[in-house]
């Protein structure tokens, strides 16, 4: 006997859990299904940025969505995510001059999708952010962006969704996938079976293993953020603060959270391993992370960390989503390989998704996305 | 072939011991300790300008501090000694270690990790107060500082230590306005043949007892402690407690020590990925490990107390036996049998003290909601029903992620194991059940400032 419902997702990341979430506000019922426990891989290790700029210009309609999802989010989810609008401000150093000219080409044509930047430089920069060390050349903000706390935010979405009546099952290996007549079959590792009409897979890095039985297979390769935190200092640091670079290794960024800790992230992502579960932070990236963070913010350097962790994510070659209805299947649907980029937009995500199910489309381009991107030929 | 490299972490007994053998055969290896002198805990060597006589600070155990100290002493010139550094971090055959900003990366074949052992703590409402110490704090700032914790100290909790530190503070000349003792005295009767396997360790228990008599100590078995009385401002003001006849009562201190015995220290084990097994004994997580110390990876040992809780004496044999088991070198069989046979004896003594001083789980679930829980993030027992409520976690991690129990400076070496008591009988499962929190890099808090300018 299988268990039936109108839609199946595979996947409890943020992806997933806000899709079941707004699926219910269609009235439509759900079935949601996750290997381990909701949100533990990307969507609850990242490093919860609720960052709009720096997202390529046709994501902004999306990401402006999702933001109106964060902002609810106390009300949505009757919980506290901890969402903070305090800013994003994004910064290049003096060797790299010419970034300067990019951010300006940026905020013009991030204003026309209605989020406004404000660049600054020289005395301005640093009346307002003391914090940067003298390799900072200049810096694009943005006011009302912000952070969040990724280890609260796909539970918080996933006890909401359930409250309106979805259906979750944690500890749920799927292992089979398939569509049988009218219906999509999936199968969990102990034999567990469960129908629906509907598909709607966003596994993250596993996302590959589902969609290439529906003979969609994508070049995803897992990998896992750096991530650190430091003991809590007095709350001095609103913005969450990035460095804007060509260079992954050059790659830094922190945030402050209210209860005094700072959260560093970057240098090169590490290897995961989806079999195992599991992803480590390489020693070596924590010591090049806190070298670029003296770089960026000198003074943080008197203060001590206290834990690394990291996370499996799935990367894109183009560092794009697979997002939309499958190429081959009708009734099946992706979202995953969000590139390490997914979390602000998330919410935004799980709506147009369950938008798209419910009523066969939405205004959200989805052509970047498009799984069949990758087909041979 | 090239020597092997061989890294010892840690210089209290087991790791003495272990690269007294490696130098015996030849070798030189890289002895890494976050210690100031070596010694480790247990034997903790007073600061260089201290001139206390070994049996003033170490009492019946005066002689063996002072061989291995003069062991230590003797193997300098011929090992690679980095003190005051701490492993922060351990991958791919490589130590990651920190001295004050110095960083470096330490490849190895071998690697003995000697890591010792701090206490057991069971929360009391009032223990984040100014004036509650560890057990093992306490002896710190006598052994090392030659200091009292208080003007009027009461040792609260369970173990061996709680009489050893006891003692130790009367001998000093602080006063010791009580000893009490969560366990009661029967269970010392129950244990008695276990104990015996190690007769004079056992008379040493006697004679700090009689030490406590001598000087009119109140000593109390079978109490349940309530709280630490007091208040952020001016700390702690005396505890409260019901008496082995269930009656409260409350006495004034300024200073509480308290521990339940010790728990190992695992986490670089952990982080060199070591297989874990619960230990029902003692209600534990700890890597498993064959009688030789060789843990579930290869090339990585594992000895002393921070493996299991054996105690000193055990801690030199078994670093002895992980160092000399896979040397290549031929080794004295005979050897290898009686020290395995020594281990085993006092794997049955360490028997005997789990059930002569038990561990106090159904304290963890007793917990009132006010109490603080985890002392670094300021977590309240409410505060962590309160989560499993609302979202269902019952896993140490899980519970962690949500509540943030064990996600300060000390990773939940404090309070991880209180917590997980208190999880599971909120759950109604088995404390295994729980799981164990995950041992995260780095072990102790990272400069960021590391190796800046290198």
């Amino acid at each position: 006997m299988s268990a039936a419902s109108d839609v199946i997702i595979v996947g409890g990341g943020l992806m997933g859990s806000s899709a079941a979430l707004f699926l219910r506000g269609h009235s439509i019922s759900v079935t949601l299904l996750e290997t381990d426990l909701i949100g533990r891989q990307a969507s609850g290790t990242n490093f919860g940025n609720v960052r709009r700029q720096g997202r390529g210009i046709h994501q902004l309609p999306l990401a402006n969505r999702a933001i109106a999802i964060w902002r609810k989010s106390r009300e949505l989810l009757g919980a506290d995510v901890e969402y903070l609008q305090s800013g994003h401000i994004r910064v290049c150093y003096r060797e790299r001059p010419e970034l300067v000219g990019s951010m300006e080409e940026y905020a013009t044509q991030a204003r026309a999708e209605g989020l406004d930047l404000e660049l600054l430089s020289g005395n301005a920069l640093r009346d307002k952010f003391p914090f940067f060390g003298p390799d900072v050349l200049a810096g694009s903000y943005s006011p009302t962006d912000g952070h969040a706390n990724p280890r609260l935010a796909a539970p918080a979405f996933a006890l909401a969704a359930r409250k309106l009546g979805a259906v979750i099952h944690e500890n749920t290996k799927i292992v089979d996938a398939q569509k049988i007549g009218e219906d999509f079959i999936v199968t969990a590792a102990d034999g567990r079976t469960f129908r629906a009409p509907t598909l709607l897979v966003t596994a993250g890095a596993w996302g590959n293993a589902l969609s290439s039985q529906f003979g969609e297979p994508v070049p995803i390769v897992p990998r896992g953020p750096n991530m650190s935190v430091t003991e809590p200092v007095p709350y001095a640091i609103l913005p969450a603060v990035g460095v804007m670079t060509p260079i992954e290794e050059e790659t830094v960024y922190f945030r402050q959270v209210a209860r005094g800790n700072i959260v560093l992230g970057g240098s090169t992502r590490g290897p995961s391993f989806p079999d195992q579960y599991r992803a480590y932070v390489e020693p070596q990236n924590t010591m090049s992370q806190l070298q670029q963070i003296r770089r960026l913010a000198p003074s943080l350097g008197k203060l001590n960390i206290i834990r690394v962790w990291s996370g499996i994510e799935g990367y894109l070659p183009d560092s794009q989503p697979v997002m939309g209805p499958s190429a081959t299947t009708s009734g099946l649907y992706y979202a995953f390989g969000f590139s390490g980029s997914g979390f602000q937009i998330g919410p935004g995500v799980g709506e147009t998704m369950a938008e798209i199910i419910a009523k066969g489309g939405t205004d959200i381009l989805m052509e970047p996305y498009r799984i069949g991107r990758f087909a041979a030929g | 072939m090239a020597e092997p490299r061989i890294i010892i972490v840690g210089a209290g007994p087991s790791g003495t011991r272990a690269a007294e053998a490696c130098v015996a055969a030849g070798l030189r290896p890289i002895v890494i300790d976050e210690g100031r002198r070596d010694g480790g805990q247990i034997y903790r060597r007073q600061p260089d300008n201290f001139t206390r006589p070994y049996r003033k600070l170490y009492g019946t155990e005066a002689g063996r501090a002072q061989a291995l100290h003069e062991t230590f002493d003797g193997l300098k010139g011929a090992i690679d000694y980095r003190p005051e550094t701490l492993v922060w971090n351990i991958a791919k055959g490589h130590v990651w270690t920190a001295s004050a900003t110095v960083q470096e990366a330490i490849p190895f074949d071998a690697l003995l990790l000697c890591t010792g052992a701090t206490d057991r703590l069971m929360p009391v409402k009032g223990w984040q107060f100014a004036g509650a110490y560890s057990l093992g704090g306490a002896q710190v700032a006598l052994k090392s500082q030659a200091v009292s914790i208080g003007h009027r100290v009461v040792f609260m909790g369970s173990g061996p230590l709680l009489y050893l530190v006891a003692s130790q503070y009367v001998e000093a000349g602080a006063e010791v306005a009580a000893v009490l003792d969560t366990s009661p005295f029967g269970a010392r009767l129950k244990a008695l043949p276990d104990l015996l396997a190690m007769p004079s360790v056992l008379w040493n228990g006697v004679a700090l007892t009689r030490t406590l008599k001598r000087a009119g100590v109140m000593v109390q078995h079978g109490v349940t402690p309530v709280e630490i009385m007091g208040d952020a401002e001016s700390g702690v003001g005396g505890v409260r407690f019901f008496a082995g006849s269930g009656r409260e009562e409350t006495i004034a201190c300024d200073a509480v020590a308290m521990g339940h015995h010790l728990r190992p220290e695992t986490q670089l084990a952990d982080l060199a990925r070591c297989a874990f097994a619960f230990d029902p004994g003692t209600r534990q997580w700890l890597p498993e490990r064959d009688d030789d110390g060789r843990s579930s990876v290869a090339g990585v040992y594992l000895a002393g107390d921070g493996a299991k809780i054996l105690g000193a004496r055990s801690a030199e044999a078994s670093g002895r036996l992980a160092a000399l088991g896979d040397l290549g070198l031929p080794v004295d069989k005979g050897e290898m049998t009686s020290l395995r046979s020594e281990v085993g004896q006092y794997a049955r003594f360490a028997r005997g003290l789990a059930k002569a001083f038990p561990w106090p789980a159904r304290q963890a679930p007793a917990l009132p909601d006010d109490a603080i829980l985890c002392r670094c993030e300021g977590v309240t027992a409410g505060d962590l029903r309160a989560v499993m409520r609302e979202t269902g976690a019952q896993e140490a991690n899980r519970a962690k992620a949500f509540s943030r129990v064990g996600m300060g400076r000390c990773q939940g070496r404090y309070c991880g194991l209180a917590a997980a008591e208190l999880i599971a009988a909120e759950a109604g499962v088995p404390v295994e059940q729980v799981g164990r929190l995950r041992g995260q890099a780095p072990v102790k808090p990272l400069p960021i400032a590391i190796g800046d300018g290198q």
